[in-house]
């Protein structure tokens, strides 16, 4: 089966029901979504499939056919959530990040806050009380608006390996 | 995850047809759709079951759309599908309130309305709705369909009267006149089960209908406590009749006696914001 993840095409062998999350991992070497909680509770694992986040724990390979996948690592270490995560203190342990990241992008631009809350609801962090969290999402978003403003041509987002 | 993977079957049927003989051939089957339940008893290794018929990718099962008078929710609309319908917005927004206090966005993306409905948890967020509303599941076999009341659905703790060759295809809600009202209590905003779950109507031409989750072994509508509102007695004698109508247990998520108590409160809350005449909310 072929596997559409962060703007590549990979052919994966494997069978139908194994979770999408081991065969990211397993598979595909991808180890950024993580698993904690293995029953969509705690947000570790999430991926965006088409857009739309989504916990990598509780979907079978068979439901990812014909899917854009994209991990963290499709966002290549440059996307301006991720430089915000680090400069913010968005980020401890870092288990969360991932998924937290990925779910935040989901968001899209300059969300408020109320939308930022509902939205990482299926996120859990245990160290940052999520405030540190907020703060970086939204340093984010300055920091697009003044990269439009500059008129800066790079996107929001960019699959690696493209 | 739990057990050996090698030895389970995923039948991946094109078009609905094919999947009801499926299930009624080479059954038995496990229909999976969301998966956001059934993953998590396979991950933890409590389901035995080995056979499995993939529903998600079916078309037809996905609408949601008037049929008659009626609003007919296909049984593979996911909670952000609910969310996000105009339709079920202006029709049903009690509907819309318990979707979006399913799990969080990663669940509502694929959990399904006929997932919620078929699971039979009597702590599902959706089936108290339902139940007030007074939806019907409609239900397809090979060369057949039925109908039943949301109300007549649950024989037990998730037990129902859905034989193992049927499908839930959609539920239908009528079209309800009235104040809805919506209301979850669990440990947190969001990402929690229900402690009590309480969905209600408060129709503008007859008593109001009111059905609770989590306080009995099915969802359960409470028909003398919605007589006694109906009658335009106390608030009291209606927190009265509803503790003689359910059946809260203890469990790891709360008490009987804390889901009495919430239970009343809720009543109250609802009446207090929804009776005609009353303040609004």
């Amino acid at each position: 089966m072929i596997l559409k993840v962060n703007g590549r095409r990979l052919r994966v062998q494997a069978h139908p029901m194994k979770r999408l999350l081991d065969v990211l991992r397993e598979d595909c070497g991808l180890t950024g979504a993580k698993e904690g909680c293995g029953e969509g509770e705690c947000g570790a694992c999430t991926v965006l499939v088409d857009g739309q986040p989504i916990n990598a724990c509780l979907v079978p390979l068979a439901h990812a056919r014909g899917v854009q996948i994209t991990t963290i690592e499709g966002l290549g270490g440059r996307h301006p959530l991720q430089r915000a995560f680090v400069e913010q203190g968005g980020a401890q342990c870092g288990i969360c990040t991932p998924g937290m990241i990925l779910a935040a992008v989901a968001l899209g631009d300059a969300p408020p806050l109320d939308r930022m809350r509902a939205g990482l609801a299926g996120n859990l962090c245990r160290c940052t009380g999520y405030t540190a969290i907020y703060r970086s999402i939204r340093q984010a978003s300055r920091s697009r608006a003044g990269r439009r403003t500059a008129g800066a041509r790079r996107p929001a987002m960019r699959p690696r390996g493209k | 995850m739990v057990g050996a993977i090698s030895n389970r079957t995923l039948l991946e049927p094109r078009d609905i047809g094919t999947a009801l003989r499926m299930l009624r051939d080479e059954g038995p089957l496990v229909p999976l759709a969301g998966c956001t339940d059934l993953y998590v008893s396979l991950n933890f290794g409590t389901l035995g079951a080995t056979r499995f018929l993939d529903l998600w990718s079916l078309p037809d099962l996905r609408a949601i759309e008037l049929r008659g008078g009626a609003l007919s929710i296909g049984a593979l609309a996911t909670y952000t599908d609910i969310i996000e319908s105009p339709l079920v917005r202006r029709r049903v927004p009690m509907l819309v309130a318990a979707a979006r206090e399913v799990g969080g966005p990663q669940i509502q993306n694929r959990g399904t309305i006929g997932g919620n409905v078929a699971n039979a948890s009597p702590a599902a967020d959706t089936l108290p709705v339902l139940a007030a509303a007074g939806a019907t599941v409609v239900l397809v076999r090979a060369g057949g369909k039925r109908r039943v009341p949301v109300t007549a659905f649950y024989t037990g703790y998730r037990q129902s009267v859905m034989r193992p060759d049927e499908l839930v295809a959609a539920l239908e809600i009528p079209r309800l006149s009235g104040r809805q009202w919506f209301r979850k209590v669990g440990t947190r905003a969001a990402q929690s089960i229900s402690k009590v779950v309480m969905g209600a109507v408060a129709h503008d031409d007859r008593p109001p209908s009111v059905a609770f989750g989590s306080v009995a072994p099915t969802v359960v509508r409470v028909p003398g406590t919605e007589a006694v509102l109906g009658r335009g007695e106390s608030i009291e004698e209606a927190q009265r009749m509803l503790l003689a109508e359910i059946a809260p247990i203890d469990d790891l998520r709360s008490t009987a006696e804390y889901r009495r108590r919430v239970a009343a409160n809720l009543l109250a809350l609802f009446w207090r914001e929804c009776r005609r005449g009353g303040s609004s909310a």
